[in-house]
């Protein structure tokens, strides 16, 4: 086998952050510690914009494999991992700031984020079981470390320890799933194991079982009812800029196992898996939105939200239809860009000292930094789904999927559940805009305004507008997400 | 057609948007005059670019006029499609003639936060024009729910003590029966094959079921919006904590856009089940006509009793459009611009009033007509239309929806009537207690008669009401084809 044959330019984004991920680390040895941020950051972003752009020139090259058909590159694949690879950028500008005053900025951090994003490219690209595994589990050990990093916060130390034996039990899960699927067909190719439906009934009792603990294991990763509790902890429990990393761009990736897998390799046995879904995505919108009314910190509120937004994000899965798939890649791509806005504004408005994390430190804020609350107003409205922002379009089209193959009950569910989490948006709505700050307030008094460095400003505001100003060009988005899908690989 | 033709909806819509955009822009309390020249001078530009579409306007055809339409969301068929007929034509002109009114009536009243509330109205004037003009079922929805997001922000901010509970339990209402609709155009969406044209939607064959299940999810969303027993207790609240500016929007437009969405929508995509439930309907609209008519004869608060007329007046509205009947129907789109003058009329008296006092009490006020003649005039004036007096645009409306009804059924025609009485009871008891009689409140005598800019947003409106009164022709006009050929797109059955 010559090198060739390889196709290592299928995986030359991966190689490049691994590559640039080492160099972090070795420059941190040889540099003087005061100069450390200024050479590590720069690099880091450098080479994610950098993979980003890498992966995009894969988009139009047709779907091909490489490395003995163990990953896949093709133009979903491209637009997710430009996607991660993009969003992770964000994260770094967003997050700069908020974890240097904390003592979370050091190489390590930069190291571990560059690994996850090469962890979730591995899942994205994967054509195999393993590769998909092992993509998954070096996201999860990265996620594990980061939150943990923040040693001297008990919260930090419970959240990360949940979510690292719960996240290890949904790996074993996950993990004997695959083995039987694999003493059922004999493979561990996703390929394979789409062209091996024709061997097993969907009712076949062994092959269900599999399918069971596979979706199990998934709906953990995604964090859907009844496999969510770890979420609001873990969203609660982090240093905020960890909460912004692992709330955002893991979502692509967990979209992108979901379509590996369930809509690939096991979609010819979609019948087996629909009605767990349908269940499992209209609990989510259920207990998601419900809860969330009862939080008062917003990393919680916005937790109880993701979990009523991956269960919309399900809803698009549930026909096994291509249609019902690139609907679910626009909803996941706009959700990854609403979050990314989210917790970049609640970083913004937290100071050295002081976590900006319950939902009354926002009370007021349309007095102090009016832009701050017309862009946290937009992100509200967008997660509401509320037209005329990009959420809405993202509903419309998970909805319209669900209600073409005719899961009638569940779309009518989602929209009266859609009603009451309007309710705690607008609540922090009417905190921003409706009430005035506290006396003594801490975030808020102009005297120590802290107004972030302006670049960061600017990310954040072209984040959240676009938004917005997407709408006109919504259709071609969504035209550009659903070519981009194609037909994955499909027969 | 020439480009202005073409464009002049699109510019109608956008254009309050860009200057809500623009006002907004001059930031913080220190630049409030440069927000409210600024405000005022968009919405008079607009204005005057809305009357080319009553002079250019052919009043011989049904069909769409000034139509635009460009693809949008390729995939999905769907369109930026915008035009208007003879029933949504005086409700844009409304739109951007009140919106005028109300920016003068915000001029000096609101001090805090005046670019943000200058800009809410610009962009709430834009997204309502939006509503009237939408023919594609997407857009549609999106300037419906749009809408609610400024009109959210201006009870929350600028309204009342209960303001927080009064927005939320509006924006909440409204949001669920909104979303019942969306459910029902996507389902239409699919039975189109793919379109979302309402147009193409009116022409569709469905079934009894699916037009039974459509047809309440239509309801769901305008029986809020008009509103009508039993959805309206939203109403009452969001009228007595917006400020002057907002009650006069929600009564005078976005009330229509409700009953709009029935003309529209529902009756011509589910003539049927319109005609099925047409009992309903009716019932339901009697019992605001007579029940709520009582409720607000023994309202305390001025703007509360003028929140239940509305909801009174409203059910003259959906009655003439159930009845299925020429004359009763083009009553009820009368009765919709009249109501708009009317209502918006009134509350801008009561703010007048409250400006003053801070109070919205009957009880408060007294012998209003000994310190402030000039605003007796004009509050008599307007409570005299509001009870339907001859001469006045109240009249016309209801007259025509009760000969129209009497003309289906006797004894619905009776009790609709029934409201004549009670409407002037409640009217004029007001009055009564408000304007006339003695002084018994100390603070009344200090109040100062109404000043030159508020004779002129009173004046204007007074003008509006005597013309539609004494003249209604020209409305009727441009409506008539539009009205005939619903009714007889409605009587054929799609079964």
């Amino acid at each position: 086998m010559t090198l060739a044959s390889l196709n290592l330019w299928v995986i030359a984004p991966e190689i490049l952050l691994s590559v640039v991920a080492c160099l972090v680390l070795l420059i941190d040895l040889f540099v003087p510690a005061d100069a450390r941020p200024g050479v590590g950051y720069p690099l880091a972003l450098l080479a994610l914009l950098g993979a980003g752009l890498v992966s995009l020139m894969g988009l139009d090259s047709g779907s091909m494999t490489a490395l003995n058909e163990l990953v896949i590159s093709d133009g979903v694949g491209a637009v997710l991992k430009a996607g991660t690879a993009i969003g992770a950028a964000g994260v770094l500008i967003y997050s700069r700031d908020y974890a240097r005053a904390r003592g979370l900025w050091r190489a390590e951090y930069l190291v571990l984020i560059l690994f996850a994003v090469v962890g979730m490219m591995t899942m994205i690209g994967a054509n195999h079981l393993l590769t998909l595994y092992v993509g998954l589990e070096l996201l999860a050990l990265c996620l594990y470390s980061m939150i943990g990093m923040q040693r001297d916060s008990v919260r930090a130390a419970e959240a990360a320890m949940k979510y690292f034996v719960l996240g290890a039990l949904a790996s074993g899960i996950l993990l004997y799933g695959m083995s039987l699927l694999y003493g059922l067909t004999g493979s561990l190719s996703l390929a394979e194991l789409a062209s091996a439906s024709g061997e097993l009934a969907p009712t076949n009792l062994p092959l269900l079982t599999a399918v069971v603990l596979i979706v199990a294991g998934l709906l953990f990763k995604l964090g859907v009812v009844p496999f969510h509790m770890w979420v609001p902890d873990v969203y609660d429990g982090s240093a905020t800029s960890t909460t912004l990393f692992l709330s955002s761009v893991p979502k692509l990736a967990a979209f992108a196992i979901m379509l590996r897998l369930l809509a690939y390799g096991l979609g010819e046995w979609a019948s087996a898996w629909q009605d767990m879904l349908a269940i499992a995505a209209v609990l989510s919108i259920s207990v998601g939105n419900i809860v969330a009314i009862a939080q008062t910190s917003i990393k919680r509120m916005l937790g109880y939200s993701t979990i009523s937004h991956m269960g919309f994000l399900l809803l698009g899965f549930l026909g096994g239809t291509t249609h019902g798939y690139s609907a679910s890649l626009s909803y996941v791509v706009i959700y990854t860009v609403i979050t990314l806005g989210a917790f970049g504004i609640i970083l913004l408005l937290s100071k050295p000292q002081f976590e900006s994390d319950t939902l009354n430190d926002l009370k007021g804020l349309n007095h102090s930094r009016p832009g701050l609350a017309f862009l946290m107003l937009i992100v509200m409205f967008s997660l509401a789904g509320v037209p005329p922002t990009a959420g809405f379009f993202a509903k419309l089209l998970v909805l319209q999927a669900a209600l073409e193959n005719g899961f009638l009950w569940s779309v009518i569910v989602a929209v009266v559940m859609a009603v009451v989490g309007a309710f705690y948006y607008l609540r922090v709505v009417k905190l921003m805009y409706f009430d005035l700050p506290d006396k003594d307030d801490k975030v808020l008094s102009t005297a120590e305004l802290d107004r972030g460095s302006t670049a960061v400003r600017w990310v954040l505001t072209a984040n959240v507008l676009s938004l917005v100003l997407v709408v006109p060009w919504i259709g071609n988005l969504v035209d550009w997400l659903t070519r981009s899908l194609g037909d994955f690989g499909r027969l | 057609m020439n480009w202005f033709d073409q464009h002049l909806l699109s510019l109608l819509i956008w254009l309050p948007v860009l200057g809500g955009i623009f006002v907004l822009a001059t930031g913080d309390d220190r630049n409030a005059a440069t927000a409210r020249r600024m405000a005022l001078g968009f919405s008079v530009a607009i204005f005057a670019l809305s009357l080319p579409l009553w002079t250019r306007f052919d009043t011989q055809t049904a069909a769409m006029q000034f139509v635009e339409k460009t693809s949008w969301i390729e995939r999905f068929n769907v369109y930026y499609s915008l035009g208007i007929d003879g029933i949504a034509m005086p409700l844009v002109l409304l739109t951007t003639f009140l919106t005028v009114i109300v920016i003068i009536s915000g001029w000096q009243v609101i001090s805090q936060r005046v670019a943000q509330y200058f800009a809410a109205f610009l962009i709430m004037e834009g997204l309502m024009i939006g509503v009237f003009c939408a023919l594609d079922a997407v857009l549609f929805y999106l300037f419906w729910e749009a809408m609610l997001i400024p009109m959210f922000l201006i009870i929350g901010i600028w309204g009342g003590p209960n303001r927080v509970y009064a927005a939320i339990k509006f924006f909440l209402y409204t949001l669920l029966g909104s979303l019942l609709m969306l459910v029902a155009l996507i389902y239409l969406y699919m039975v189109a094959q793919g379109s979302f044209d309402i147009l193409e939607f009116h022409q569709l064959p469905l079934g009894a079921t699916a037009q039974a299940l459509i047809f309440f999810a239509f309801f769901a969303a305008f029986a809020v919006k008009v509103p009508m027993v039993p959805v309206h207790t939203w109403l009452p609240d969001a009228h007595v904590e917006a400020p002057t500016g907002g009650s006069v929007i929600l009564a005078a437009i976005t009330l229509k856009m409700g009953a709009y969405g029935f003309l529209r929508l529902c009756i011509p995509i589910t003539p049927d089940a319109a005609h099925q439930f047409a009992p309903l309907v009716i019932g339901l609209s009697l019992i605001a006509v007579v029940y709520i008519a009582l409720v607000a004869l023994v309202q305390r608060d001025m703007k509360k009793l003028i929140a239940y007329s509305s909801i009174s007046h409203m059910g003259f509205v959906t009655l003439g459009f159930f009845v299925f009947e020429t004359m009763a129907m083009e009553g009820a789109v009368v009765q919709m611009i009249s109501h708009g003058f009317v209502s918006g009329a009134l509350f801008l008296c009561v703010g007048v009033l409250y400006d003053r006092l801070h109070s919205r009490e009957i009880a408060t006020y007294g012998g209003v007509a000994k310190v402030m003649p000039v605003f007796a005039f004009f509050l008599v004036f307007f409570a005299m239309a509001n009870a339907g007096l001859p001469g006045t645009s109240g009249f016309v409306g209801e007259f025509l929806v009760i000969l129209g009804t009497f003309s289906v059924n006797g004894w619905y025609a009776a009790a609709a009537a029934l409201t004549l009485v009670v409407g002037a009871a409640y009217t004029l008891w007001m009055i009564k207690r408000v304007v006339f009689g003695s002084l018994t409140n100390s603070a009344v005598e200090g109040m100062n008669d109404v000043d030159s800019r508020e004779i002129l947003i009173l004046a204007l409106v007074a003008i509006a009401v005597m013309a539609l009164g004494l003249w209604p022709a020209p409305l009727l006009e441009v409506m008539h084809a539009s009205v005939d050929n619903l009714l007889a797109h409605a009587s054929v059955s799609k079964l």
